[in-house]
């Protein structure tokens, strides 16, 4: 409404977006929180079958987006700072930084998943359901669920990204108005987090 | 009283012209006001095709055999009806009806801490409802898997589960953020002076259910993916064939939707405790007690889910424990009773419609409870398993809990909402109409669920019969009374007698403001003084 856009500096409430995005993110613990009660439930069930299909994955290349999404954590929390200490080009510069390591650890999935479809390994494959036992079809279900369910967050995480650089450019999200850039900070290191539990889970526990 | 000085305060937000004109001026509207409204009217839609899929299952039951449908059509039926009731009516109703449109009136503020996001969820509603649609007009096949959309045969099933599917995780989407705006407007808008314990009960049982709204939906949410994932891809989590288990989706499936549960009924007791007083003239008797047991309600309510499981396969452990538990979140739900009924003792009573509501709904409330009780029971419980018994249950806590306090709290508010005044007598028939019916289509099926008829057939046995027609009879009296109660109010929304601000002199601050209310609800923010209260009367 046109009075409200007029008014609309009286209506900003710093903490509440803050607050809303919290809630936002327990949303987000529970949406994962429901899979990883399903993996360990069908981990308890068939041990020795997730110890042998977790072998099929590469922990060189999972070791490798740990590591840029951890840098990635760190370049947005700094980029908050700058913003925060009015340096708006370094501000710029780390929140590019972070988008072409999203970006990386994308194409590093799309390889990842590459090898296992080359393997013959997709949700439903002949070679999954036909060579395979129980256990690591529901083992590669999972790791294609729940690792692309992160993609998918990955993937919105930068758009979030890409519209606060984009508003920080222009200069609407400043020092003075950073929800937008907090929040999707905080979004940014959501994302992590549940990395930083599906990379155990999957790839390192034998 | 109130003098507007605000040059969008002089008109009522019904008539306010903002950037947009005609229908535009409502759906591109971020007034929570409007936007109550506009979930009302979706509502309404909704309701007309759930009630009519209802009265058609009614009719199919008039006599053993086949009557109107044949088997298949009726397990589309009871699905369809179950899918747009459970998660169109019943789960957004009086959050999303009443709640956008008073909790910030209630608490003084001008508006929900996120407008803009609170008219996406509406817009997510609406998709959800068209996705469910869709699942019925395209495809083949209408889904036939109950609301429950229970594993395996909910990606067994030839028919068109998908969409269904999808608009039911469309809808929890809604209901998350609906959930999030209110809590934090609750945290952040009250009006100066309003402390915790001087907020309204109604504003109250929606902080509890959005709370719940907000930690369970995600659970139904992703399994509802999974399911679709499972019928897609074939990932196995829920197909015994490929290892996976079943009954973990039935788990997964109940740890939401028991508590949503109490996200249709804490709202429903939330507008109950509003009409209770201000009918009386009194005090609510156990204001701390109330909102006590509203918390405990949203708290345990998370750990009963088991209790519909009772003979899916569980350890003895779990069963004890859920029963328990059971019993246990009965306890509060009655703490509740006791505190209306006290709040009415010696008070100057005052039956208006919206009282007659809030007394039927504590008695149809109380029957609902007590049946919950003798399906908590574990020996109780296998015997009515999955019989006309439950039906009966669930439809006077969820009906007659939700539906109830829905017109009660429409016939409360509605001088307020659209600034005119229902025919009072018209209102008093159509509720004596509905109740009387509502009791005839229901209270059959107990007797029914005892005797031994299964829920979800098509057909019956011959003993069966008189108590089928006796409920079938029920769902036209009570249709009845639905079309007087709906009739009279839209009529009366047009060419009702212009209402006073506070027709029925309660104390709470939506009372405060004109009706119907300018757009930003108050000129001045008003300020709660250290002897001002919701129930002082």
């Amino acid at each position: 409404m046109e009075h409200v856009a007029q008014h609309s500096d009286p209506h900003y409430d710093q903490e509440a977006s803050k607050m809303g995005m919290w809630l936002f993110i327990f949303t987000e613990l529970l949406l994962f929180g429901g899979l990883f009660i399903v993996y360990a439930i069908y981990r308890f069930m068939n041990p020795e079958a997730f110890q042998m299909a977790g072998k099929e994955l590469n922990i060189t290349i999972g070791a490798i987006n740990t590591i840029i999404l951890l840098v990635s954590s760190m370049t947005i929390a700094m980029s908050t700072s700058s913003l925060q200490k009015k340096n708006k080009g370094l501000t710029v510069l780390l929140l590019e930084i972070t988008i072409i390591l999203a970006v990386i650890f994308l194409i590093n999935k799309y390889f990842e998943w590459g090898v296992k479809f080359d393997h013959g390994i997709w949700p439903g494959s002949e070679h999954l359901l036909n060579d395979l036992g129980k256990g690591e079809i529901l083992f590669f279900g999972l790791y294609f669920v729940m690792t692309g369910l992160h993609a998918l967050h990955i993937v919105v995480g930068l758009v979030i990204i890409v519209v606060a650089l984009n508003k920080i450019q222009k200069g609407t999200v400043n020092a003075d108005r950073p929800s937008l850039l907090e929040n999707a900070g905080l979004y940014w290191h959501l994302v992590d987090l549940i990395w930083i539990f599906l990379f155990p889970l999957f790839y390192l526990i034998h | 009283m109130q003098t507007a000085t605000h040059p969008s305060n002089e008109v009522s937000y019904l008539d306010y012209k903002g950037k947009y004109k005609g229908i535009f001026g409502w759906i591109f509207s971020t007034d929570h006001k409007r936007i109550g409204l506009l979930y009302m009217y979706s509502m309404l839609v909704m309701f007309v095709v759930g009630v009519g899929l209802g009265l058609a299952m009614k009719l199919e039951l008039i006599a053993p055999g086949k009557t109107i449908m044949d088997p298949g059509t009726y397990n589309a039926v009871f699905t369809v009806h179950g899918v747009i009731m459970i998660f169109m009516i019943v789960i957004p109703g009086l959050p999303a009806v009443f709640g956008n449109f008073f909790l910030p009136i209630m608490i003084g503020a001008k508006d929900v801490s996120f407008p803009k996001l609170n008219l996406l969820s509406w817009y997510f509603y609406v998709a959800g409802a068209l996705l469910v649609i869709s699942s019925v007009l395209f495809g083949n096949g209408t889904p036939d898997t109950g609301w429950t959309f229970y594993a395996p045969y909910s990606f067994k099933s030839g028919t068109n589960l998908l969409p269904a599917i999808f608009g039911a995780f469309v809808l929890g989407f809604s209901s998350i953020l609906t959930g999030l705006n209110f809590i934090v407007t609750i945290h952040r808008m009250r009006a100066p002076g309003m402390t915790w314990f001087k907020m309204p009960l109604f504003p109250w049982s929606l902080y509890g259910t959005a709370w719940i709204q907000l930690l369970a939906t995600p659970v139904v949410g992703i399994t509802l993916v999974l399911v679709a994932l499972e019928r897609i891809f074939n990932i196995g989590v829920f197909d015994p064939a490929l290892g996976g288990d079943p009954i973990l989706y039935q788990h997964l499936f109940w740890i939401y939707s028991h508590p949503a549960v109490y996200v249709m009924i804490l709202p429903a007791m939330g507008a109950i405790s509003e009409i209770i007083p201000t009918f009386s003239q009194k005090h609510i008797f156990g204001y701390r007690a109330i909102i006590a047991s509203t918390l405990a309600i949203a708290f345990v309510g998370y750990f009963v889910w088991g209790h519909h499981m009772f003979t899916s396969g569980m350890s003895g452990t779990a069963q004890y424990t859920f029963s328990i538990l059971t019993f246990i979140v009965a306890i509060p739900s009655a703490i509740k009773v006791f505190n209306w009924i006290s709040t009415m003792h010696k008070g100057s009573i005052n039956p208006e419609a919206p009282f007659l509501w809030a007394v039927s709904f504590i008695f149809v409330f109380m029957i609902g409870g007590f049946s919950g009780l003798v399906l908590g029971a574990l020996a109780a419980n296998v015997h009515v398993h999955d019989t006309a018994f439950v039906v009966a249950h669930f439809h006077f806590i969820v009906f007659g809990g939700v539906g109830f306090a829905f017109f009660g709290a429409i016939h409360y508010w509605f001088p307020k909402m659209f600034g005119r005044m229902y025919d009072k007598v018209w209102a008093k028939v159509g509720w004596a109409f509905f109740t009387v019916g509502f009791l005839t289509l229901y209270s059959p099926m107990f007797y029914l669920g005892m005797m031994g008829m299964p829920r979800r057939y098509y057909d019956y046995l011959p003993e069966f019969h008189a108590a089928n027609i006796l409920s079938s009879l029920g769902s036209w009296v009570m249709t009845f009374g639905l079309l007087i109660v709906v009739i009279n109010l839209f009529r009366s929304a047009k060419n009702g007698p212009i209402a006073e601000m506070n027709p029925w002199n309660s104390k709470t601050l939506e009372w405060t403001v004109p009706s119907p209310p300018p757009l930003e609800n108050f000129d001045e923010i008003p300020v709660y003084g250290e002897k001002d209260g919701p129930y002082e009367y």
